[in-house]
């Protein structure tokens, strides 16, 4: 009879999505469990091999240029063509409006620090989907760290650490000059399996100090600091890859 | 209208989860010249109705307009679909795309096989959670199912997943005769 855990809770534990009280509880129950045990090493092996049989198909070329040409020629047809609005409705609009900000400001003096992060990674995901438009993408194209690291100097007031992991997953494509919440930032830029990770460096300040993990508009980002230097990846890659990434930066 | 900013808008936040769009249905729908039609045909479908997007998450609100479309696109060719499946147990399948030859490895082919084997609804939660990387929440957003059955309904996935690679699948045993 196999444990009624190795159907339900693992599965939340194995993609981290079960809040830090249940996790503890099953890392408790795993101890003792050891039909859990061989469970979560079957899903784990199981989990690994799916991530690197390279499964993930890109859309071809030729649909992006269809979609990129034919949206274009789309009949402009709106399916709701706006209603008249009567003014009572404005009023009630603007004082909805109103709320939201006061509710919205309220939140951000009581957490400030998550506010500024929610913040600070909407802005690099911001970034990101800049990056993404044709052309944007690096100021120096290059997969040799030798080349990458030197374009930096006397452009930014700091040597962002240029590596590239091509021997892990991660080939470095190149390095740009970015803004990002109202500073210079230099991005880093590598590909996973045909994905985009932007890595965006800079000085680290003490007032806008943060890290973390999160996702807005569909992309992952993760926000770490090391030597005194800030970082933040962006991609549409599964949040283990960027996970994956950053230890490569902390250990090396 | 969809006019300028509201294109524009369209092409920055919803084009750029294409491959998103084009993995799901390459998967629900197990080949890649069927995903590419019914991609476009939902991307088009997500262009008439971006007057209902606001905000939000782009990429799910995407994913399901592309899962519904693919679901839709099967019902109206099971008999088809049907039929090509006893096409594949009878020629071996070779992947249509260069970059993913290249890839080819016994685990790739393997994995493929035995997720193509699975029920629709299984496929689409290990594709979403696995390939695309969405959280319990994306995932529940996109199959419109209530969020407290993604984690039973993924484990029931990856069961079946680990089952059907345990065992030597019938196909392989019939191809071999």
């Amino acid at each position: 009879m196999p444990c009624e855990h190795s159907q339900t809770q693992l599965h939340g534990y194995l993609d981290g999505e079960l809040d830090a009280l249940s996790a503890a509880n099953f890392e408790k129950h795993l101890e003792t469990c050891p039909d859990c045990k061989q469970t979560l090493a079957a899903e784990e092996s199981l989990h690994r091999s799916i991530q690197q049989a390279g499964l993930y198909e890109r859309a071809p070329e030729s649909l992006r240029n269809s979609l990129l040409g034919k949206s274009k020629q789309q009949p402009a047809v709106h399916p709701f063509p706006a209603a008249r609005v009567s003014p009572l409705r404005w009023l009630a609009v603007a004082a909805v409006l109103l709320l939201t900000v006061f509710i919205g400001w309220r939140q951000l003096q009581l957490h400030r620090g998550s506010g500024d992060a929610q913040l600070m990674a909407a802005s690099f995901v911001d970034a990101h989907l800049r990056s993404l438009q044709p052309g944007h993408l690096t100021d120096v194209e290059s997969t040799d760290q030798h080349t990458v690291k030197p374009w930096f100097d006397g452009r930014i007031d700091f040597a962002p650490p240029v590596r590239d992991f091509a021997n892990d997953g991660f080939p470095l494509v190149g390095g740009r000059l970015d803004v990002a919440g109202g500073h210079t930032v230099a991005a880093l830029v590598y590909s996973r399996r045909k994905h985009i990770i932007n890595v965006f460096v800079e000085m680290a300040q003490p007032e806008n100090y943060w890290n973390g993990t999160g996702e807005s508009q569909g992309y992952h980002w993760l926000a770490w600091e090391k030597g005194g230097l800030s970082f933040c990846a962006v991609s549409d890659v599964a949040s283990p890859d960027l996970a994956q990434l950053k230890q490569l930066f902390v250990t090396q | 209208m969809l006019e300028g900013e509201d294109r524009a808008r369209f092409e920055a936040t919803i084009l750029p989860h294409l491959d998103a769009a084009f993995n799901l249905a390459r998967w629900l729908l197990r080949n890649r010249t069927d995903a590419e039609d019914v991609t476009q045909d939902a991307v088009f479908r997500a262009f008439r109705a971006f007057g209902t997007y606001r905000s939000g998450n782009a990429r799910a609100w995407l994913l399901q307009i592309v899962r519904n479309t693919c679901f839709t696109w099967l019902r109206q060719n099971r008999m088809a679909a049907e039929f090509m499946e006893f096409d594949e147990t009878t020629m071996p399948q070779e992947s249509e795309n260069p970059e993913t030859l290249a890839l080819a490895g016994s685990d790739r082919e393997q994995l493929t096989r035995a997720l193509e084997s699975l029920p629709e609804s299984f496929r689409e939660i290990l594709v979403l959670r696995e390939l695309e990387g969405c959280s319990y929440k994306e995932i529940a957003e996109i199959t419109s199912r209530p969020i407290g059955t993604v984690m039973s309904a993924l484990a029931r996935a990856r069961g079946q997943l680990r089952n059907s690679l345990s065992q030597p699948a019938s196909k392989e045993a019939r191809r071999a005769v």
